[in-house]
């Protein structure tokens, strides 16, 4: 899955790879790396609080600390660091198939 | 029977049917303007992808419509109903869902599907892989599966109709066989993305409602947690009230199941193909975050906080039912009961749409009738046939239902998930994946899934699911990687420009 190129969007073979792969691998990681964070924030929060007995709970807006801090903080919490990744890391592209024009077109775009 | 039938209730949920009707109606005609058309498979595009149009709400909409099913609706709160607030917090691993899937698969499956021009997933692996016995397995897992999994819908839906208006069991499964059947014949992929955001609208409207009323009718959320905490402890822990049911390891392997690998389930990901740009993409992946939690969150604490509330109930299931009934007047309970309808509906019919793609497109389109994918009137016809076909069979599926639906809908889905995960997932970002690693991590995957549900039920503490899919990934891996490489021009078509 790693297999990345690393010049700019021209691969070792002798065909030119797509120039608009480079941002949809990094765009696919960004989610993978915000999906590992979003795991670790409901466990780390959910069992850490959670495991203590009942009679220790405290109460947030009602809830058990460990279930506010992990499903209704951590869902809030996620939806904006999405919010935050499509607006300061994803990129508009075109779909459509390109020519080789159109592709050595959004290369310089790029730079 | 019909004295027990609650006439005002049965009025909402009537004028609700009529509204899906008149979508169906409304993405017909985009559908006979295709088959008019004398252009090779404009009737294909069109019925099975609506010609890549989708923007960014009805993304959103038909995305977390589909992969949120009966189980989010009925069976999830109906198990939070017994459990308590630790499988609400279970069921927050699906939340990810919504941000996961489209920007893993990516704007790179947008492009890739176009530079193939494909429709279903099959497409996608058919000309990734080039292997005839792979399309065979994929295509007849998707049948296979997926009636499974229909067929646990529809019983779901068949329940709820059964519950709220006091239809007769087999009655209220054929009225709602017959609506998603017809809607889904004559409109094809259009009219199931657009009931999908009707039924989106609907089950986010009716969330919000039950959960502001029952919160209400518990005196606040404090006073609820209060009697549930009485009622038993385990109600307000991350374990739930039976010993060893709810352990760390089970509950966090869910974010495997039910959070990442839903990539892998065919009729979630065929929308990821299925978007008009990537303005819509960006949206489609902002919205459907944020009505996936809201849905996610209060439906399941619904179920949870009826603990109090509700009594003398047979089966989790029947507590949103039971709850709406009681708290609402007869025609806002039957709006409200609509959601949880609109959940299953707008989910089996994305269903019934892809297995209906494996028949047409994949198993008869390439290789019995090749010929006919060109020819719109023959394989309008094939389409309509086997959409009737495959209802007819779901129907006498569901004729004798089993209990928990939500086991039955998780096996199904796991078993979907490991044929497809790795093949499209390495396919689409490992230039080395070949048709034998394809092949190997299927026959590993499907394989050992059965193999553990059976013999080992909870691998190493976590869902029968999470080993399976690890092993099939090592099988994919190696076994690509003892095999020759793919052939030149299936990667110069993937990857180059």
């Amino acid at each position: 899955m790693k297999e990345m190129d690393k010049e700019k969007g021209i691969s070792k073979e002798d065909f030119i790879e797509d120039p608009r792969y480079k941002q949809c691998n990094k765009e696919a990681i960004y989610a993978c790396i915000l999906g590992v964070i979003n795991v670790i924030w409901w466990y780390a929060w959910g069992y850490g609080l959670g495991s203590k007995p009942v009679s220790e709970y405290k109460y947030l807006m009602g809830f058990p600390d460990w279930f506010f801090m992990s499903s209704v903080l951590g869902a809030i919490l996620f939806t904006l660091l999405t919010f935050l990744m499509i607006d300061k890391l994803f990129k508009h592209m075109p779909l459509e198939k390109m020519n080789e024009e159109e592709a050595k077109k959004y290369i310089e775009e790029l730079k | 029977m019909m004295e027990d039938l609650n006439i005002s209730v049965l009025i909402a949920l009537v004028i609700y049917f009529v509204g899906v009707f008149l979508v169906g109606v409304y993405a017909m005609k985009y559908v006979s303007r295709a088959r008019t058309l004398d252009c090779g498979t404009g009737f294909i595009d069109e019925f099975f992808i609506s010609g890549r149009d989708l923007n960014g709400f009805v993304l959103a909409m038909t995305m977390v419509a589909t992969y949120l099913s009966a189980g989010s609706f009925i069976g999830g709160p109906g198990t939070a109903y017994t459990q308590g607030l630790g499988w609400v917090f279970l069921a927050m691993t699906q939340m990810p869902t919504g941000y996961f899937t489209l920007s893993v698969l990516g704007k790179k499956f947008a492009i890739v599907a176009r530079k193939i021009n494909a429709v279903t997933i099959t497409d996608f692996i058919r000309e990734r892989y080039r292997s005839k016995s792979l399309v065979i397995i994929v295509s007849l897992s998707i049948i296979f599966f997926f009636i499974a999994a229909m067929a646990a819908q529809w019983i779901g839906a068949a329940r709820l109709l059964q519950g709220s208006i006091g239809l007769p069991y087999v009655t209220a499964l054929a009225i709602f066989a017959i609506t998603v059947i017809i809607y889904t014949t004559v409109g094809g992929f259009r009219a199931v993305v657009l009931t999908d955001t009707l039924q989106g609208v609907i089950m986010t409207i009716s969330t919000i409602i039950l959960f502001a009323a029952a919160v209400k009718a518990g005196g606040g959320i404090t006073n609820i947690v209060r009697s549930m905490k009485e009622i038993n402890p385990g109600l307000i822990t991350p374990y739930g009230i039976q010993e060893g049911f709810m352990t760390k390891a089970y509950v966090t392997s869910f974010w495997i199941l039910v959070g990442f690998a839903i990539v892998g389930l065919p009729s979630v990901s065929v929308r990821a193909m299925s978007y008009k740009d990537t303005r819509s993409l960006h949206r489609g992946i902002k919205y459907g975050t944020v009505i996936s939690m809201v849905l996610l969150l209060l439906m399941h604490l619904v179920g949870a906080f009826s603990t109090p509330l509700v009594t003398g109930i047979e089966s989790g299931d029947l507590v949103i039912p039971t709850l709406t009934v009681s708290l609402f007047p007869g025609w806002i309970a039957g709006l409200i009961l609509a959601g949880p309808l609109a959940a299953v509906m707008s989910t089996v019919d994305s269903q019934l749409l892809v297995v209906v793609g494996a028949i047409v497109n994949d198993l008869y389109g390439n290789y019995i009738k090749p010929n006919d994918r060109d020819n719109t009137k023959k394989i309008s016809k094939v389409s309509f046939i086997s959409t009737l076909a495959v209802g007819v069979i779901i129907f006498i599926v569901a004729l004798d239902p089993p209990d928990l639906m939500v086991w039955l809908n998780l096996y199904a889905n796991a078993g979907l998930i490991s044929t497809f995960l790795w093949p499209v997932l390495l396919g689409l970002y490992w230039k080395r994946a070949n048709k034998e690693g394809a092949l190997a991590s299927m026959i590993v995957g499907i394989g050992s899934y059965i193999l553990f549900s059976y013999k080992w039920p909870r691998p190493l503490g976590m869902h029968a699911i999470v080993l399976p899919l690890i092993l099939s990934l090592i099988a994919f891996i190696i076994v690509a990687k003892m095999t020759k490489k793919p052939p030149k021009e299936i990667i110069e078509t993937f990857w180059g420009i």
